[in-house]
């Protein structure tokens, strides 16, 4: 799903850029095509994002008379300790989301790039995406059952000695977020891998060839041919994965409910909360939109990576 | 994908710029006051061929069995009404409640939750319509304890909890109380503690003997509500509590309730409580106890059903007084409120339903069904030694002292999320007890405003 999102976007977006330097003439039959999309768009997007900005200006409770605050409730995002932490928290998600999975699968793609056939490739290639397809909820509720305090984790760490620092991972003010964390590298480093290879496989073989022939050896020819041809994948990876990181409700939601004490809370889990259970909307509000707001700055910051011909 | 900053500038310019012209009209009604409601009558046959939408919480096991006789019941009896039903789970009903209230057609009957979060805001919103005019038709007000009909009574303004208005009756009862192992204390030669005092005194003596004293989780973060709030009513009596949680006088900030707090913090390092107890759920925790793992665990009467089957005749059931007194304090309360909205067209059919669900013969009912009912039959003995009959006798002592104490989260609309949070990082020596009493108070004068 995802993919096949971004994959349309790229070419929709330079198409644009294409256009615009030739400046038609308006041709408004045009918009009479665009018109059903607009209109799904407006409504189910478009009307409530508005909403929700205006909401974000209040303090109202979701039911009686509200009150106009201005922008206190996103002052509020800088001075709540509790706000202020979930978005560090989202930080650290970001780290785990992305960083983690993006480094693991460049290796791995330096590593079976170099073998020239591995066998059962496209087997490795399912499995390890296999996390992407599986139902967040099921995910969540299995390693729950892994970080538990008799769960696979603390049994693995008994087996090899080191049960003096089994724990209950998730009950742990200092490692439930990580925890959370690695559950999010998990679930991004096929998705990255699989991303990778195939981008690897538009290389023409000879460059490979050729840089053997020089005798470059397994670390110059990752950063010389594959980390550079990989610019526009890794842009993609980044993107997809650091969005992920920040709107993060699922595995919360279900692990920690933001627990223990606030340490796992994250902005989208906070916006949620706060609109439906504490009665916050305005609050609920403003963390949303500041929320949009940072994942348009950061994709727009990823985008500068993209190179400017991929086609 | 932003290619073009500018034309998001733009875009983001003119959202705000719509957002702001928006503003003129503020989201949320001004509040409504209900006006006069106009004659009431029983008469439920007279209103033609209607259909009543009612949203309850009772999904579990024995009360949804319960719900579905007495729905059956009332339409068998008034063969003019038709009920659609609508369940839901306790989360589910509380997060989508708020909407359902305001849509255009919001339904007649609604299960709210009492105090200020739900209730409260519910009644200041002018969404449920005040049912005094039938309390006194059908006898509410004699048939119910004071106390328990004080839990659904709020201002019109729904500023002010447990005076003013009645709201809603409810159909069960229940009360948060210390469950243990009979075996186990007998085997050390302990006595069922009647005291908070007598509580630590077992506690103490069972960790020596190398058995687990509270089998305690709090993974889901509301079990941490139940483990405060025993203690604390223990100590600060039901009369300082109730005045506490309903906004009246007193602070979290108190000496008794720094006092409980350091009790929960002296258990966790004397190790009477689960380990690591932030990471174990509720579910985990008490089948420990009903796995003989521990002697004693805190949670409501609605385990009943779970633990009997679980531990059978070895379970005991009580709720602690502090100390020199010898009547119960306990955490405890009713079922959610039966309400009537202020959009049904039929308040005559939804009191009628509202009767018939929640009186005498539908207390017979629950009681067949494995429930404790607000008011028990007169004539409701289980058999002696069971755990049904701890509950139900307990719950009969804590009702004729009154010493009912509300759900700690009924306080502050945000209190929920705030009391968990910090009973979390109290029991893992992240908060010191005043630290603990101070977030609380924290939130509750933003609230308050005292």
């Amino acid at each position: 799903m995802r993919l096949a999102t971004t994959n349309r976007t790229i070419p929709g977006a330079s198409t644009t850029r294409a256009r615009s330097g030739r400046r038609p003439r308006v041709q408004w039959k045009a918009y009479l095509y665009v018109l059903p999309a607009f209109v799904v768009f407006a409504v189910f997007l478009g009307i409530p994002v508005v909403q929700t900005a205006q909401y974000s200006l209040f303090e109202w409770n979701g039911i009686g008379p509200s009150t106009w605050v201005g922008l206190q409730n996103y002052v509020a995002l800088f001075t709540d300790v509790k706000l202020r932490d979930s978005f560090l928290h989202a930080g650290v998600m970001i780290f785990f989301y992305s960083v983690v999975p993006v480094t693991l699968a460049l290796v791995l793609t330096a590593v079976i790039s170099r073998a020239a056939h591995l066998r059962g490739m496209s087997v490795f290639r399912t499995l390890l995406f296999l996390p992407q397809v599986v139902s967040s909820v099921v995910v969540a509720t299995t390693w729950i059952s892994i970080y538990s305090p008799e769960g696979l984790a603390n049994q693995v760490l008994r087996a090899i000695g080191l049960g003096s620092i089994t724990r209950a991972w998730l009950g742990d003010f200092d490692t439930a977020l990580p925890a959370i964390g690695l559950i999010g590298s998990w679930l991004g480093i096929g998705l990255c891998l699989v991303l990778f290879l195939s981008g690897v496989a538009n290389i023409p073989r000879e460059l490979f060839e050729a840089a053997r022939m020089d005798g470059a050896g397994a670390l110059r020819e990752f950063f010389g041919i594959t980390l550079p041809a990989l610019r526009g994948q890794i842009a993609v990876a980044l993107t997809l994965t650091v969005v992920a990181a920040l709107k993060t409700f699922d595995l919360v939601y279900v692990t920690t409910r933001g627990g223990p004490g606030n340490s796992t809370s994250l902005p989208a889990f906070e916006a949620y909360n706060r609109a439906f259970t504490t009665g916050q909307v305005g609050s609920a509000a403003a963390v949303a939109i500041g929320l949009s707001v940072l994942i348009l700055v950061i994709t727009a910051v990823i985008q500068k990576i993209q190179p400017e011909d991929v086609e | 994908m932003i290619r073009h900053p500018k034309k998001l500038t733009v875009a983001l310019a003119a959202a705000v710029a719509i957002a702001l012209t928006l503003s003129a009209c503020a989201p949320g009604s001004s509040a409504t006051t209900t006006g006069s409601t106009g004659p009431v009558s029983k008469d439920v046959a007279g209103a033609g061929k209607v259909s009543i939408t009612v949203w309850d919480q009772n999904t579990d096991g024995g009360i949804d069995v319960a719900q579905k006789k007495l729905n059956a019941q009332f339409e068998k009896k008034y063969p003019n009404v038709t009920i659609d039903r609508v369940s839901r789970s306790f989360a589910d009903l509380k997060t989508t409640l708020k909407l359902a209230l305001t849509s255009k057609d919001a339904p007649d009957v609604v299960q709210a939750n009492q105090g200020y979060p739900d209730m409260g805001a519910f009644v200041g919103g002018g969404l449920l319509r005040p049912v005094d005019d039938y309390s006194t038709l059908y006898g509410w007000d004699k048939y119910f304890p004071k106390q328990l009909l004080d839990l659904n009574t709020f201002s019109a303004n729904g500023k002010d909890w447990q005076t003013g208005h009645l709201y809603g009756v409810s159909q069960t009862g229940e009360i948060v109380g210390v469950y243990y192992n009979k075996k186990i204390l007998s085997s050390l030669g302990l006595t069922p503690p009647k005291t908070i005092g007598d509580f630590e005194t077992d506690l103490a003596a069972v960790k020596k003997a190398g058995i687990l004293p509270i089998a305690y989780g709090d993974v889901e973060k509301s079990p941490g509500i139940h483990l405060y709030g025993v203690v604390q009513a223990a100590i600060a009596g039901s009369k300082a509590v109730n005045n506490l949680v309903r906004a009246k006088s007193g602070a979290w900030t108190d000496t008794s309730s720094v006092e409980a707090a350091t009790i929960l913090t002296n258990w966790v390092d004397k190790g009477y409580l689960t380990p690591d107890a932030n990471g174990i759920s509720r579910d985990d925790a008490l089948a420990a106890f009903m796995a003989g793992k521990a002697a004693f665990t805190i949670t409501g009467t609605w385990q009943l059903q779970t633990v009997t089957e679980g531990l059978g005749a070895d379970a005991g059931f009580l709720a602690l007084g502090p100390n020199g007194s010898t009547t119960p304090v306990t955490t405890g309360g009713e079922g959610l409120a039966w309400a009537m909205t202020s959009a049904t067209k039929h308040p005559d059919v939804a009191a009628a339903y509202i009767d018939f669900v929640s009186n005498a013969k539908a207390s017979q009912v629950l009681v067949d069904t494995g429930n404790l009912p607000t008011v028990p039959p007169a004539d409701w003995a289980p058999a002696k030694g069971t755990l049904a009959a701890d509950v139900a006798s307990e719950w009969k002592r804590v009702n004729a002292s009154s010493g009912l104490v509300p759900y700690l989260d009924y306080s502050t609309p945000t209190f929920y999320d705030t009391l968990t949070a910090a009973v979390q990082e109290l029991t893992a020596g992240k908060a010191t007890p005043q630290q603990f009493a101070t977030t609380l108070q924290a939130d509750y004068a933003a609230f308050t405003g005292r």
